[in-house]
């Protein structure tokens, strides 16, 4: 047994370590000072005017994806699905909004859009659910399946009834002003402090409220005992008297609404209407977030943070560099996924021994 | 009724075009599988395939050494995640996350580093590909009356890889079924401790599967690139490991269902082009969105069972530890 | 003198912080039946693991007949003809027994040039074996357990194995199969075979060794020739101090009926027939034992009492509610109803082994960690909870912070009693409630069924330890591929009688009746 502080401190930041090493060695290979990159990616995440903004704005998008996935990952599930999820998210809230804002004032509105977002995303994931429930139909393939179906949905819907008329992009009509979520910086210019513009919203707030009713669900309900249970032993579920099956698809419907509520970020915060691609792979970046988060919100909150500046970071380096794209992110993300997640006992064994070795002559 | 002949062969020879490296991924991943590893990252080998065999045939101008390289990368990425599953016991489901994503964002990088075209390689010349092989006498052949359309159409015009990947069928029921090694393998993947207990090594075992599963995703890989395409584009995988590995589990894992799957979802595929404007009778204008997704919605059907179980291999996804 | 079969010097090995086999010597003289007996934990499983390869030792020699070996792999054992029988098989399920002899033999690279070649030498080895034929073409999951282990002891000696171990060999078979492979054993050994067996029954031990060795946590305590020993003194060398085994002595005050099981069926996955029309009474203040090999429907009985599975046919009774496939019901409601179930795996139903000890005395009961908002669990009142039952069981250590996979299996097995005890259940069902247990938490939870019993609870207790089942029930009710074959007094029963039923002799109550 491993210490607590080596197990939930030393080993995620050795693992992050290497992800970044073998990143830098890419970056060194292609002709680059991945030092100077680093420096460029810190720079263009905290540092200019701005760009903290933005950094929380992507953290915001990350923290529902990665509460979504680690919800599920406590009952065993493996939601891949975020990133359907999360795009049909945008759609129910886009559609309350483009039915809704004509007739309803703002502050009605919007609630019911987040709504539709945490609903529209729990219904792509309850069928996934329910056919693990009821099938044995892995949630795996099938959330992968409806990524794609949810892809092909919303582009059929984009380039079709929902595309603003008169245009080709496909992208919906804008919402009416009120009934989106207010900017940040707009917040805080009419308390009259200065701040440089971002697409930093609100939903923020959300994201970090979200993440304190996952603690409580997860840790201090007795849903939240029995979806651990669920996932440490099955068998022990169903003696303690769980009833699996409906455990299953609510455990899915709460990862696929956390997904869904991702949305409003864009949706109804940056951007003020659907469009396409909006998830841009923020849905499987929720599973390196919640790997490295170890599926714990305070983890999950520095994972995103982490990622939200690698994003925000990772966008400058393109301008900065001649030879390297922002989707030297991609890179990161797919290094720390291998390193905290498949590569994640790697480290255990060698460290074990190590305390071993070092605790056994202090006893003997 | 010998230009609907006619136009079946083509409507055939498309099918056989797009299902190619589905074919050549599912029997990977049937490797793979069968050995006991799930194989999510077929996407990111494939991907990583093409990437170096079209960077690669542009450097070399080879399209043999294009898809040498292809498949070392294949094989590469396979051993990374049997590193990461086999010897470290890792999920292999998370590895195969990792793999696919690295290869997204490695792919783009590397093509910027080195061609600086927004992550597209060159467009190679027709020496740097695998071209169309016409078989002797398509052209006398082809005068022939259905004979002829059924021979020049379907069977001839396509590209090595293109019959590599239907070889690699019949191959891989041999290897699977016919040899000790086959008989050792399927055994890994349902049983490994009886594998062990006889004396052989579920380790050494696992990890030839999934070498075997990179050299045919690297051949896949290639064919994208510096066969079917004329170079390579990002994201040119475009899940097509994805829709490979539905294959496999609508072929229940098994050789030739997994080879009819494969050329089912490729003829949805090529439908798909061909019905964008028609006005079907009753049905109207069908989306050609709905027929792309056509095969993953037939996956979550077969999956929930109504075309009968697909029952995996019993050891699937488990990381094989000595008790204790 | 002959030089040993097999020979072992100072055999160590660690497995973390336990020394699972700590300096062991043992010699096997060549051509007899060596029996190795200890309590579970004793380091018996692992000292043949290294013998066959299956482990590597930290330290020590192995000498088979009279050369130094090394044994790096499954693959030297075999070279060395040496032959594993493992106590769960290692076959693959869906291959055919040619295909899973073929698994170690083919060395050809093509199947099909090694085929009949197997084919020969299983055909060979039937002949000169008695007692070892099986159909080649049969696939192994149809066969039955004792078919199975047939082909497991093939197995080992069709590649030319010359010593044969088994794992406890008997934990699936019948008295009778039991008699069967013993036989087969015999015949074995006549022929030259050395054979090492493992288990934890003295009985197999006196039956059948010419020699027996004795391990204790990790050591080896004691050999002997077993015609010069006795099962009492075997008893006190494995434990390491005299054993008082604890027995139901006090009549049965049986009262009133609370459980009744009523032409229970219930079909597995498979769609074969798992229980075939089971009635039972359970009463208050007695324990009634079912008696029966693993796999002959006990698991399911306890399964349907426990409202994890519902009967296809027949009902359940308990306190006026009556469960039928028409009305199914589900463990919360059975537990609300009174029944108390301590399961037979304790490991994966039992307890969740990384949750804390405190989260673990709720399992099942999350009642009790509700406080006046029922909709969140609190952590005081599970911590109290738990430190009451640790103290009253005496589960050590007293740390309710503990996760479960930090406690020996006797002080797991404690408090999930300790649980259930604490429900104050009418009925209790119990499944193996001993098994991988210490003898000192043998003797505890032994006595503390009988204080149960006494305190008026019905008590039903499921064991494939037939001793169990005869030191503590006051009705044996034996069960054979999911049918109750008969009944007997609990009280000076006929281990004899008991076993045939058992093997599904249907008379053999009556007929033993008769002839006493």
């Amino acid at each position: 047994m491993l210490p607590g502080w080596v197990s939930l401190g030393l080993i995620p930041v050795l693992n992050l370590l290497m992800a970044f090493a073998v990143a830098g060695v890419v970056v060194a290979l292609i002709g680059e000072n991945p030092w100077r990159a680093l420096v460029v990616m810190i720079d263009g995440a905290f540092v200019y005017p701005g760009s903290l903004g933005y950094t929380l704005y992507y953290t915001t998008n990350f923290i529902f994806t990665g509460l979504a996935v680690s919800v599920a990952f406590h009952a065993r599930l493996f939601n891949i699905g975020g990133e359907g999820q999360a795009a049909l998210g945008g759609l129910g809230a886009a559609l309350v909004c483009l039915a809704l804002d004509p007739y309803l004032p703002g502050l009605m509105v919007i609630p019911l859009a987040i709504a539709g977002a945490a609903l529209f995303g729990a219904a792509w994931a309850f069928l996934p659910g329910l056919l693990q429930a009821t099938r044995g139909s892995h949630v795996v393939i099938t959330t992968i399946m409806f990524n794609f179906i949810a892809a092909g949905l919303l582009v059929t819907l984009l380039t079709g009834p929902l595309i603003r008329p008169g245009q080709s992009t496909p992208q919906t009509r804008d919402i009416a002003p009120g009934a989106t979520l207010p900017k940040i910086h707009e917040i805080f210019r009419a308390l009259g402090v200065d701040m440089a513009s971002s697409p930093l919203n609100v939903s923020i707030v959300f994201a970090l409220i979200a993440c304190v009713g996952v603690w409580v669900l997860v840790w201090r309900t007795p849903f939240g005992y029995r979806l651990r249970t669920l996932g440490e032993s099955e068998p022990a579920a169903r003696y303690a008297g769980v009833k699996v099956p409906s455990m299953v698809i609510i455990t899915m419907c709460v990862s696929g609404a956390l997904a869904g509520l991702m949305a409003i970020n864009d949706v109804l915060g940056a951007h003020d209407k659907l469009f396409l691609n909006f998830t841009a792979g923020y849905g499987f970046t929720g599973i390196a977030v919640a790997l490295m988060g170890r599926s714990h919100p305070i983890g999950i909150v520095l994972a995103s943070l982490l990622f939200g500046a690698l994003y925000q970071g990772g966008a400058e380096l393109s301008f900065e560099f001649r030879s390297i794209d922002r989707d030297m992110v991609l890179v990161i993300q797919g290094l720390i996924i291998l390193f905290s997640g498949a590569l994640a006992y790697m480290l255990e064994a060698p460290l074990t021994r190590l305390f071993a070795r070092q605790r056994r002559p202090a006893h003997g | 009724m010998a230009e609907i002949w006619l136009d079946a062969m083509q409507i055939l020879s498309s099918t056989l075009r797009l299902a190619t490296p589905l074919i050549l991924c599912a029997m990977a991943g049937m490797f793979s599988e069968r050995a006991g590893v799930v194989d999510i990252g077929l996407e990111g080998k494939l991907l990583m395939g093409a990437f170096a065999a079209g960077a690669v045939a542009f450097y070399t101008g080879s399209p043999w050494l294009g898809l040498f390289a292809a498949i070392l990368a294949g094989v590469a990425m396979g051993l990374l995640h049997g590193f990461a599953t086999i010897t470290h016991r890792g999920d292999q489901i998370v590895s195969g996350v990792a793999i696919n994503i690295l290869a997204s964002g490695f792919t783009i990088v590397i093509g910027i580093a080195l061609f600086a075209q927004g992550g597209q390689t060159p467009a190679l010349t027709r020496d740097e590909r695998f071209l169309p092989i016409h078989l002797p006498f398509a052209d006398t052949i082809g005068q022939v009356p259905f004979l002829g359309p059924f021979y020049e159409t379907l069977l001839s015009g396509h590209n090595i890889l293109v019959y590599a990947a239907l070889l690699s069928v019949p191959l891989a029921a041999f290897v699977l079924f016919a040899t000790s090694f086959g008989l050792r393998l399927r055994a890994a993947g349902e049983a490994p401790e009886a594998v062990d207990s006889a004396g052989y090594s579920v380790t050494f075992l696992r990890y030839r599967a999934v070498i075997i599963a990179g050299v045919l995703c690297g051949i896949a890989g290639a064919y994208l690139s510096i066969a079917h395409g004329g170079g390579f584009v990002r994201e040119m995988s475009a899940g097509k490991g994805y829709i490979a590995l539905a294959a496999l589990i609508f072929g229940k894992w098994r050789p030739v269902p997994t080879l009819l799957a494969c050329l089912l979802f490729g003829a949805l595929e090529s439908s798909a082009s061909r019905l964008s404007d028609v006005d079907l009778p009753l049905i109207g204008e069908i989306p050609v969105d709905i027929i792309l997704i056509a095969p993953y919605v037939l996956t979550v059907i077969l999956l929930a069972g109504f075309f009968g179980r697909a029952i995996p291999p019993r050891a699937l996804g488990i990381p094989y530890v000595k008790d204790r | 003198m002959r030089e040993p079969a097999v020979a072992l010097r100072g055999i160590t090995k660690v497995f973390g912080a336990v020394r699972a086999n700590d300096a062991v010597d043992l010699d096997v003289e060549e051509g007899t039946i060596h029996g190795i007996i200890g309590e579970n934990g004793a380091g018996k499983s692992t000292l043949v693991s290294i013998l066959s390869g299956h482990y590597r030792a930290d330290a020590g020699d192995i000498v088979l007949f009279g050369e130094t070996v090394k044994m790096a792999s499954s693959a030297d054992a075999i070279g060395h003809g040496i032959g594993m029988v493992h106590q769960h098989f290692m076959l693959v399920p869906n291959f055919t027994v040619l295909e899973n002899l073929m698994l170690g033999l083919a060395k050809a690279p093509l199947l099909a040039a090694s085929r009949e070649d197997v084919r020969r030498r299983l055909a060979e080895l039937t002949a000169a074996y008695d007692g070892l034929d099986v159909p080649a073409d049969a696939v192994v999951e149809d066969l039955p357990v004792g078919l199975q282990q047939r082909v497991e002891i093939i197995k080992a000696l069709i590649g030319g194995g010359r010593i044969l171990i088994l794992d406890e060999p008997t934990g699936v078979l019948t008295p009778d199969e039991t008699d069967q492979m013993f036989q087969s054993l015999l015949e074995l050994k006549r022929q030259g075979v050395t054979i090492i067996l493992i288990t934890h029954k003295l009985r197999e031990i006196m039956a059948i060794t010419d020699n027996v060795s004795v391990m204790r946590l990790g050591k080896m305590v004691a050999h002997r020739k077993t015609a010069e020993t006795t099962r009492e003194e075997l008893a006190e060398l494995m434990v390491g101090r005299t054993v008082e085994p604890v027995r139901n002595e006090a009549a049965a005050g049986a009262g009133e009926v609370v459980m009744a099981a009523r032409g229970i069926s219930l079909r597995d996955g498979a769609g074969t027939l798992r229980l075939d029309d089971v009635s039972l009474e359970l009463r208050a203040g007695e324990i009634v034992g079912i008696a029966g090999v693993a796999g002959n429907g006990q698991s399911e009985l306890l399964a349907v009492l426990a409202g994890l599975a519902t009967p296809e046919r027949g009902s359940v009774e308990i306190g006026g509610r009556v469960v039928t496939a028409a009305a199914p019901t589900d463990p919360r409601e059975m537990r609300a109803l009174g029944v108390a179930h301590v399961p037979e795996d304790r490991r994966r139903e039992g307890l969740v082994l990384p949750f804390e000890m405190s989260e673990n005395a709720v399992l099942g009961y999350l009642g009790q960690a509700r406080g006046s908002r029922p909709w969140l669990l609190r952590r005081s009142r599970m911590v109290g909870r738990c430190g009451e039952l640790m103290q009253r069981f005496d589960v050590r250590p007293p740390n309710p912070a503990l996760p479960a996979s930090g406690f020996s299996g006797g002080n797991q097995q404690k408090l999930v009693i300790a649980r259930e005890h604490g429900a104050r259940p009418r009925v209790m069902l119990v499944g193996q409630p001993t098994r991988g247990v210490d003898i000192g938490a043998i003797e505890f939870i032994h006595r503390q069924l009988l204080d149960l019993r006494d305190a008026g609870c019905a008590i039903l207790l499921v064991s494939v330890e037939l001793d169990e089942i005869l030191a503590l029930s006051d009705r044996i009710v034996a069960m054979n591929a999911g049918r109750i074959v008969g009944e007997v007094e609990g009280r000076g029963a006929d281990r004899r009688v008991v076993g045939l039923m058992m093997a599904g002799v249907r008379d053999a109550a009556a007929g033993a009746a008769v002839a006493s």
